[in-house]
């Protein structure tokens, strides 16, 4: 009972919502080309639907998106991982590492950009690069939190390093690794559009920047739409992950 | 006891470097053990008791001294510890086939021997629980029940019912000799309490404070099975006053 009503609540806070800009559009009589309508916005998400524009430029996001994603994850764990382990290559990589991070990638994405072109590869670089960081530390911290005692228990098995890692190092770390996940899907999203804004002939950020040029206002909101329910869905399948390996951890059934 | 002995400790001593010139954990520890024996270490804390245990499960090397086994194998080892120390993440069931599955024992046959397990620690109806929802006592029987499975050589216990209450702990001592009974292993325990030794081993070696050395070795000559009433008689009585007046 409770959750469906909470469901309706979400379901119902969104209708105001909608309400409500409807609203400001009317009383303040802003042109539309300023501030579009529900509707408006509504009607030119069909259109671009209709003529395939919308899928198009989405599909391609979401490929930068997914590819980043990946590298980024594969190396950011498996740097993490041997971080986690030896203390010295933590101490030679971490100025980098620090440094990275006070460079905000909007500043290095034109320079990656004239690096490697505006395809996607530049995307998806930018995309695997901020989300690095914070999948790479939680690696760190999971793998650093696994119980001493486990590791004791696992030796006096005589379990081999390939057995510490499967099957106690990688389910141990999960958690906090797949809390790294969530942050690092999300900015994901933002890590793609970055790199489609500064240069890029296809994607959203491409159909926000012809939209924001032509005056069509109603487009840039459809395109920042399709970014929000594409972070959302990423967010989602963190969420099922989580619910499919950490149900351990979650109320006793 | 004519049969060569299965662990054979000579002078064993370990010293834990630090800034003060090394911490003397234990000195001097001579002992041996042979097969289906019950021993004993019982000790005040900071007399090296887990060091020693830790040494014969082979997680740490002595600063001198040696460790050797029948024949010089390897022997298969099973340990419990002062905490359960299960895989929050696997369930009873998996967490106990943990050794079997490190051996590389087909999944169906290491969850037969598994169940066997369960049902020799009376852990029935809980195969799929989740670690977080049992109990101190519950968890540690999942615990030896995991050091059991794989039919080790050698059971290490680590103060293995210091994290119980009283009396869940004197129910584990009447399980444990059973267990004990019918799997006929050769234990080696440490402990810091009097009824727990006198009541599970064949044999009590009392440790002194640090650095720990063998003070007195006492066998137990209880019958067996033992069971509760045996703590109170007087020759249970006055094993302990022995123990205790050795310890300091």
């Amino acid at each position: 009972m409770k959750p469906s009503f909470s469901h309706w609540l979400g379901l119902f806070s969104i209708i105001l919502g909608v309400f409500a800009w409807e609203l400001i559009v009317r009383l303040s009589g802003l042109p539309r080309f300023i501030l579009p309508s529900p509707l408006d916005v509504w009607m030119r998400l069909l259109k671009s639907l209709a003529d395939g524009s919308l899928l198009y430029h989405t599909s391609i996001t979401l490929l930068e998106i997914t590819l980043g994603l990946a590298v980024g994850v594969t190396f950011a764990t498996l740097l993490g991982y041997m971080l986690a382990k030896s203390r010295s290559l933590e101490k030679v990589l971490s100025p980098y590492l620090v440094a990275s991070q006070a460079i905000p990638v909007v500043a290095i994405a034109p320079l990656l950009v004239i690096w490697l072109g505006h395809g996607i590869i530049s995307k998806v670089v930018i995309c695997a690069l901020i989300v690095f960081f914070p999948v790479l530390v939680n690696t760190v911290v999971g793998v650093r939190a696994v119980p001493p005692a486990l590791y004791d228990m696992m030796h006096s098995l005589r379990a081999s390093r390939w057995q510490v890692m499967s099957k106690l190092e990688v389910p141990a770390s999960l958690p906090v690794l797949l809390g790294g996940l969530r942050i690092g899907a999300t900015l994901s999203v933002i890590g793609a559009i970055v790199g489609e804004l500064v240069d890029a002939k296809e994607g959203l950020g491409f159909l926000l920047k012809v939209g924001d040029f032509q005056y069509d206002t109603s487009m840039v909101f459809v395109a920042v739409i399709m970014l929000v329910a594409l972070a959302l869905a990423l967010y989602g399948i963190v969420t099922l992950l989580e619910k499919r390996f950490l149900k351990w951890q979650h109320t006793p059934s | 006891m004519t049969a060569k002995p299965i662990l054979t400790v000579k002078n064993l001593s370990v010293i834990f470097p630090d800034s003060n010139g090394g911490l003397h954990a234990l000195d001097d520890i001579s002992f041996e053990v042979h097969s289906r024996d019950f021993i004993c270490f019982l000790g005040p804390s900071g007399s090296g008791k887990t060091t020693l245990l830790r040494i014969i499960a082979g997680l740490l090397q002595p600063s001198s001294g040696q460790v050797s086994f029948v024949d010089n194998l390897q022997p298969k080892i099973g340990m419990v510890f002062q905490q359960a120390h299960l895989m929050p993440w696997r369930t009873v069931m998996d967490n106990i086939k943990l050794p079997l599955e490190l051996e590389g024992m087909d999944e169906s046959q290491a969850r037969i021997k598994a169940q066997e397990m369960i049902e020799l620690v009376g852990l029935n109806g809980f195969e799929d629980s989740w670690p977080r929802d049992l109990s101190g006592g519950m968890a540690q029987r999942v615990g030896i029940a995991r050091s059991l499975v794989h039919d080790p050589d050698l059971l290490l216990l680590d103060e293995p019912f210091a994290s119980l209450d009283a009396l869940t702990r004197e129910r584990m001592w009447v399980e444990l000799s059973r267990i004990w009974q019918v799997k006929q292993k050769t234990v080696i325990m440490v402990t810091h309490s009097i009824n727990e030794s006198l009541f599970l081993a064949d044999d009590v070696l009392v440790l002194t404070q640090r650095p720990g050395k063998i003070k007195l070795e006492v066998k137990v000559d209880l019958p067996r099975p033992r069971n509760d009433d045996i703590r109170y008689t007087s020759h249970f009585g006055k094993l302990a006053r022995k123990l205790r007046g050795a310890i300091e």
